[in-house]
């Protein structure tokens, strides 16, 4: 593997100033599982290495009536032991769950999964559908980003010099709400999304309306997409089939996939519809069973 | 080239000190620095599960971890699995089985199912092939290894 030099910095100003020192030339590590694999094959040659994982911030999982913060650097197998996630944020779990296989989970972070960038990164919708917000550290002081606007393309996005994800913020839940992630592939597990979608839905105290509902797509990208309208299109709406269906539509109209060795054109984007009519109806069925939330 | 590093860790329950490059991962540094040969390398990439120790208790693939962050971990490879050469119950189920023809995936496959089972002590066939999902075999067909786990199932939870 190309010579490369570490650091393993224990507070976020200190990694800050190292990424930025290097002009470029340093990056920052969470679990590895894709960075190492990366330099290995010669796609990334830093200079540095930042090991974030020995930062406290990053390490943070905490959920509370402010919502749930999940430091950058948290392992997928933390998420999906955890009960209250499964609860009140499943769709994490659910994406936390399928991430390589049991090994990779012991380290692969979701902040990692999100900062990769891939187009079908298997958390990604998850964290829109759940309306997460990127907290970035810089040179500048923190930001915060929507997770919709942080990929830019394959491997790309907001981040800029110096910068690095600090952690990610979920809102609170209410009552009544519930939320879903399933992916395409032709194996049982351990591939890549053909299509991803996530889902969370609100609905009302009767359990019979949608109060509203956000969709992301993966795979059917240059990066993971939030179908906002096919959410719109759910809020005030009966819980119905015919209802999910002219959701399902909306987002399959916005998918611009890629013909590959995993799927075509059409075969994504008729996918993209029976998968958001899927996810949604186990949006739902999770949202008439969680009686209360963790919203004040 | 970077400077290298002195990394101590408790390897198979003894504290180790090695010296290594920052760019060497465990699996390099087990296998040619501290002549742990158990640790087999397949795929190199994180696919294949060969490589599979445990890092401060949780498995992961040696070839994705970087030696230097073992510094002050406990890692368990195969190993420690048999000390003083009595074969682990999931060895012995291995060889009852019939579970291995070339063996190169065989070490990660137990320190695998040794992770199954202490987490798991009572696994259905689906949580086993869904635990070993992340270790290739391309010899048995995974049935004889299965069964093997099967067998072992019960003998080596956490007392």
């Amino acid at each position: 593997m190309r010579d490369f030099d570490y650091a393993a910095p224990t507070s976020v100003a200190e990694a800050v100033k190292l990424l930025q020192d290097h002009n470029g030339s340093a990056r920052p590590m969470a679990g590895g599982t894709d960075l190492i694999d990366q330099v290995r094959v010669g796609r990334i040659s830093p200079d540095l290495v930042v090991d974030i994982k020995k930062i406290a911030e990053l390490n943070v999982l905490q959920i509370g009536s402010d919502g749930l913060h999940v430091g950058a650097a948290v392992p997928c197998y933390r998420l999906y032991h955890d009960a209250m996630i499964k609860d009140l944020y499943s769709a994490l779990t659910d994406s936390a769950s399928i991430i390589g296989g049991i090994q990779i989970q012991s380290r692969a972070s979701i902040g990692g999964n999100l900062c990769n960038s891939g187009p079908a990164a298997d958390s990604t919708p998850s964290l829109i559908a759940l309306g997460a917000v990127a907290v970035i550290a810089g040179p500048q002081g923190n930001r915060e980003v929507a997770v919709e606007d942080f990929c830019t393309g394959p491997g790309k996005n907001v981040l800029g010099r110096g910068e690095f994800l600090v952690e990610l913020k979920f809102p609170a839940r209410s009552a009544n709400s519930g939320s879903a992630y399933q992916r395409f592939i032709p194996r049982n597990e351990m591939d890549i999304a053909v299509v991803g979608v996530g889902a969370a839905v609100q609905l009302d105290a009767s359990g019979k309306n949608f109060v509203s509902a956000r969709i992301a797509l993966g795979a059917v990208a240059a990066k993971p997409l939030f179908a906002a309208e096919a959410g719109k299109l759910l809020a005030g709406q009966p819980v119905s089939v015919e209802t999910i269906q002219k959701a399902a539509e909306a987002a399959r109209a916005i998918a611009t996939p890629i013909d590959d060795m995993r799927g075509t054109v059409e075969f994504r984007k008729h996918v993209t519809g029976v998968l958001v009519m899927r996810v949604v109806q186990q949006a739902v069925e999770r949202a008439l069973k969680t009686k209360s939330g963790n919203a004040p | 080239m970077a400077k290298k590093r002195i990394v101590s860790a408790n390897i198979n329950g003894k504290q180790t000190e090695f010296l290594c490059e920052p760019r060497q991962t465990l699996l390099e540094v087990l296998r040619d620095t501290l002549d742990m040969t158990g640790t087999k390398e397949g795929c190199s990439n994180g696919n294949c599960g060969a490589c599979t120790v445990r890092l401060d208790g949780r498995p992961v693939v040696s070839c994705l971890v970087l030696a230097v962050e073992a510094d002050g971990a406990d890692v368990e490879t195969i190993e420690g699995v048999a000390p003083g050469g009595d074969l682990h119950p999931l060895q012995q189920a291995f060889l009852n089985n019939a579970a291995l023809q070339c063996g190169i995936c065989t070490p990660g496959f137990i320190m695998q199912s040794k992770c199954l089972l202490e987490e798991n002590p009572n696994p259905s066939e689906h949580d086993i092939r869904f635990y070993l999902a992340g270790n290739l075999c391309r010899c048995t067909g995974y049935d004889k290894i299965v069964r093997a786990v099967q067998e072992a199932a019960g003998c080596c939870g956490k007392s």
